[in-house]
């Protein structure tokens, strides 16, 4: 079961270790903070956190999240082989305690005890031309997904349009009501249009994207940066404490929308932003 | 810094206030959603000696289970507290618990019922869980682990000088009602709706 080793070890890096760039900017968030502040504190805590957790190969955070894989794989290729091996690597990795047992059947209450039930772990396939696999994973915390919010444009109360502006507003709403309960500070993925399903998923897509990567529309882009501005203005702070940063990043994409509807997706991560990929190419396996 | 022990008395939970920073060392005991309901709805006596001048701590923990039988904690941090806002107030009265330990705060039922009863919130690191982990010393004993599975089984541990902040204290302060009140003063500015 090579296959099922190689997720395993991909689910290890992410739940025990952040990648580079969000490592990053939490320490530069530490730096901007003022001396003596809690929120200087919470930094100073997180970063330390993080560095005993990638010496021990223990989670960073004990919400281990869901387990939600992107597959993209070469024609011919069967997804039940992925999906027997990506089931196979959640079961491993409950065991070894990377992850914690995740999965509630919502009409018993009963725990799988193995992160293994229905839609768990989480795939989405995608079959592309390229003679090597990509399997990408998000490890995403309950207490963060319980803050993202799907809005509906004109929306009347927060006098939000059909445009850019609107999608701005909403979007400081959101974050604002979150406050600290999705583990600030956090990272914001947004998706413009779509139906309900479709500008959810955009929103969460926009997780894989690198830290301060700009969209590659020049609108979004400038949306971006003046969100991100502007939500670190708000003083929320790390973990709702107050203080200069409660934003690490924001990331927007947009898709074609029915002329009736026009939807806004905010979804939100923790700091604890774990996302890693892997590459598979003949017997090499590389990781990032 | 104020070094806390359980068990914690009503004099002593009353004088802390909204910004102390608190290193705590005892006994505690986890609950989340699934003992809160329980606790509310059944009453069970079980978590009394726990609980009694104890302390509650949201928290469901990646666990290890060793050959002889026990269990430690590899990660445990906090888990967010506003799911236990139906449920707290009346938990904290009927247990005579003295603080609670979470993440992202409470609402006004909560801290209504911290005034009544003499109880603190104590915020911990959320996302910490390494860190947290390391100063769980001791898992005492686990009750509905079966039941409830790992994250919502009550697990009864000791801690040495687990690192918290009071934001919400027994005075009817609360840390987050003003953060809150502030960030929605300025979010209406940045929405241009002032």
């Amino acid at each position: 079961m090579e296959l099922k080793n190689a997720m395993l070890e991909l689910i290890r890096r992410a739940s025990t270790d952040l990648s580079p760039d969000v490592e990053a900017a939490l320490v530069q968030a530490y730096d901007r903070e003022d001396e003596g502040t809690p929120a200087k504190s919470v930094f100073g805590t997180i970063i330390e956190n993080v560095k005993l957790a990638r010496e021990a190969s223990t989670p960073v955070c004990q919400d281990t999240g869901s387990v939600i894989m992107y597959i993209d794989f070469p024609v011919g290729h069967s997804e039940k082989v992925y999906k027997e091996a990506a089931e196979a690597a959640a079961m491993e990795a409950t065991k070894l305690q990377y992850l914690r047992p995740n999965a509630v059947d919502p009409i018993t209450g009963k725990n799988s005890g193995n992160n293994v039930g229905v839609n768990a772990p989480y795939l989405h396939f995608h079959q592309w031309d390229k003679d090597e696999v990509r399997v990408r994973l998000m490890l995403k915390g309950g207490g963060s997904e319980n803050v993202g919010a799907q809005y509906k444009l004109p929306d009347t109360a927060l006098k939000a349009g059909r445009d850019l502006k609107g999608v701005k507003k909403v979007v400081i709403d959101a974050v604002n009501k979150a406050q600290g309960q999705g583990c600030a500070p956090g990272i914001i993925g947004v998706g413009i249009g779509g139906d309900r399903v479709t500008s959810y998923a955009l929103s969460k897509e926009q997780f894989f994207r690198k830290l301060g990567e700009p969209s590659s529309n020049p609108d979004l882009a400038a949306l971006e940066k003046e969100l991100y501005e502007d939500l670190n203005k708000l003083n929320i702070g790390p973990m709702g404490f107050g203080g200069k940063t409660t934003c690490l990043g924001v990331n927007v994409a947009a898709q074609h929308r029915h002329p009736a509807t026009f939807y806004v997706a905010i979804s939100y991560t923790c700091w604890v932003y774990r996302r890693k990929q892997m590459i598979i190419k003949g017997s090499e396996v590389t990781y990032d | 810094m104020i070094k806390l022990t359980t068990p914690i008395s009503e004099e002593t939970a009353r004088s802390l206030k909204v910004g102390d920073e608190v290193l705590l060392t005892g006994t505690i005991v986890t609950a989340r959603d699934a003992a809160h309901k329980l606790m509310v709805e059944e009453k069970p006596d079980f978590p009394r000696p726990y609980m009694k001048d104890g302390v509650i701590y949201h928290c469901g923990p990646v666990v290890k289970k060793h050959e002889d039988g026990s269990y430690s904690f590899v990660a445990a941090g906090p888990t967010t507290s506003t799911r236990e806002e139906p449920y707290q107030a009346a938990v904290c009265e009927e247990y005579s618990v003295r603080a609670v330990i979470g993440k992202g705060g409470m609402g006004p039922k909560t801290l209504e019922g911290l005034q009544k009863v003499g109880a603190v919130y104590l915020h911990a690191v959320g996302g910490a869980g390494t860190l947290i982990a390391k100063r769980c010393t001791k898992v005492e004993t686990v009750f509905k682990l079966e039941e409830f599975g790992t994250p919502e089984a009550f697990w009864v541990i000791q801690v040495e000088d687990f690192p918290c902040v009071v934001t919400m204290d027994s005075h009817g302060n609360s840390l987050h009602k003003e953060i809150a009140a502030k960030s929605d003063e300025i979010a209406k500015e940045l929405m241009g709706l002032k």
